[in-house]
């Protein structure tokens, strides 16, 4: 994908409310060009919050979020969204490479059907997922990796240029874990701009350039180093945190609230 | 056997009706995989009980009893649709209110008429052997566009279907969408009056819709397949009420009803019997 502007991400002092309730409140922050930003933050902090405003699903109280110096909305291809996997119904009756065309259809307009085109987008997004042989399995015999990695297909043939994922890292296997972070870095060279929500204090400090830790406002943002603090930590998750003696720091706020009982910790040395 | 299928066809109210139950037939069953798929049973069956009040009120002056029932549909669509816009409402809740609501009008006004008239039990239970051609054209023209709509905008209500938060993210009108979708499934309920009536047209929404899906693993053959069922069931229905001398509506929603209970049973993979069959719990 070429890009030619160099532009940026831009959350000028934006809060957006849930149900009347602010769920971010007052967030001031820029994601420069082709950035790679890791979002971490306790359960209801509003990490998918701030993605479902940066696509239009929720509405900005105040403030504004510019892409490319331009207003929420002018742009209809520029931003992919690769969700949680149960946010669809995998029963529908549709291929992996319907799903994957669905990607194209914001291009396409409408009552245009699919170019040669488009299924050429299709068969290389699914070849860059490593899930060609499956595309016209039915989504309803994926594995949960699989359905990961249908999803990421279908943002890739978006061709955004920045691309949202909410917790790609949480309940999937090794391999699809590492096609996550693979497909990051192939990324990285596209120059498409990358801002992932996850639990994982080690992934966010070993494979992005910027953390934001996020709990209903900004806690601190930067490069890893500067972010992941004892004290920045302590002030985003509460009580939820565990100090060691000699420095380290656990983490239990792995799962959401509903898979309780089956929780991972995770520790972070600082 | 060729005599036995011709013979029903020597009246002219039997070809009118085996036409009017076919279109019917094939179009709830399309429109219905979208029911199905999106979980809109109880909306089906809501609106057709909500055009109860838009039939009486025609029928008080003496207007045509299927526009009435249109305006109806089309007015109760679009209200639940404005009452569960942005979640402050759940939609079965809207549909509940609404439809408890229009049936109460509907009952109300039906109370007031004297002569409890023939055409409203009709209406209730559907009457294909009083299918005029004028009904024909009616049920043709809104029939196809219907099919039409659906045809053209496939890959949009596929979308906002399958996954509303890429719909989103697409820019597509959402609502404006979901919106049209009620239209024309309150067209389709309207349509459907005259050959099951109000109390069955749920079935001949979801029943075909709901074996279709049993049976296939895309969309557009779950579309051709439910087609086929339905008009299967509409033809079936009405020679098994031609010579069992049984109401059509009912004949029709049965034999639907048959197919489905056999495909639940019988079907590859997901069948209950081909499970114990093949050793598979």
């Amino acid at each position: 994908m070429e890009s030619q502007e160099p532009a940026r991400l831009e959350f000028e002092q934006v809060t957006v409310s849930y149900n009347d309730h602010p769920a971010l409140s007052d967030l001031t922050f820029q994601v420069p060009y082709g950035a790679h930003v890791a979002v971490v933050g306790p359960n209801g902090s509003g990490k998918s919050t701030l993605f479902k405003a940066l696509v239009g699903l929720l509405p900005i109280r105040s403030g504004r979020i510019l892409i490319h110096g331009q207003p929420l909305g002018d742009h209809k291809d520029c931003v992919a969204y690769v969700p949680q996997r149960e946010e669809v119904d995998w029963r529908f009756p549709v291929t992996v490479e319907d799903v994957v065309l669905m990607g194209r259809f914001g291009r396409l307009g409408w009552l245009k059907p699919p170019t040669q085109q488009d299924r050429a987008v299709v068969r290389r997004s699914l070849a860059q997922m490593g899930i060609s042989r499956l595309a016209h399995r039915p989504i309803s015999e994926l594995s949960g990796g699989q359905q990961q990695r249908v999803f990421m297909a279908r943002a890739l043939a978006q061709e955004p240029h920045i691309l949202l994922m909410d917790e790609p890292f949480t309940g999937v296997d090794i391999a699809t874990q590492d096609a996550t972070l693979e497909l990051l870095s192939q990324l990285k060279e596209q120059q498409v701009t990358i801002i992932v929500s996850t639990h994982d204090l080690s992934l966010a400090t070993g494979h992005f350039d910027q953390v934001l830790l996020l709990n209903h406002r900004l806690i601190a943002y930067g490069p890893p180093a500067q972010v992941i603090t004892t004290q920045a930590l302590s002030e985003a998750f509460g009580g939820r945190i565990l100090i060691l003696p000699g420095g380290g720091v656990v983490v239990d706020d792995c799962c959401r609230p509903e898979e309780t009982g089956s929780g991972e910790v995770v520790a972070k040395r600082i | 056997m060729i005599n036995w299928l011709l013979q029903p066809l020597t009246y002219g109210f039997m070809q009118r009706g085996l036409l009017a139950s076919l279109m019917v037939g094939v179009l709830c069953a399309v429109i219905g995989c979208y029911v199905v798929l999106r979980s809109m049973a109880f909306m089906g069956d809501a609106l057709a009980h909500a055009i109860l009040p838009g039939v009486a009120v025609a029928y008080l002056l003496n207007g045509n009893l299927l526009i009435g029932a249109l305006v109806a549909a089309v007015l109760v669509a679009l209200g639940i649709g404005f009452f569960s816009r942005q979640g402050i409402l759940k939609e079965d809740t809207a549909i509940g209110i609404l439809f408890a609501a229009a049936l109460a009008l509907g009952v109300a006004l039906i109370s007031t008429i004297k002569t409890y008239a023939v055409d409203l039990t009709h209406i209730l239970f559907g009457n294909i052997l009083g299918v005029s051609v004028g009904d024909l054209w009616l049920t043709g023209g809104l029939g196809v566009l219907v099919l039409l709509t659906i045809l053209l905008l496939y890959k949009e209500f596929m979308v906002i279907s399958f996954d509303p938060v890429l719909a989103a993210t697409l820019r597509l009108p959402l609502e404006w969408l979901r919106n049209l979708m009620l239209i024309l499934l309150a067209l389709t309920v309207v349509v459907s009056l005259q050959t099951v009536g109000v109390g069955l047209v749920a079935a001949m929404l979801v029943t075909p819709g709901a074996t279709a899906y049993l049976l296939t693993r895309r969309l557009p053959t779950m579309m051709a397949v439910a087609a086929a069922i339905g008009a299967f069931s509409s033809l079936a229905g009405l020679y098994l009420s031609f010579y069992a001398n049984i109401a059509s509506g009912a004949a029709i929603v049965l034999v639907a009803t048959a197919v489905f209970m056999l495909v639940y049973l019988l079907a590859p993979k997901r069948g209950v019997l081909w499970h114990a069959l093949s050793g598979n719990p």
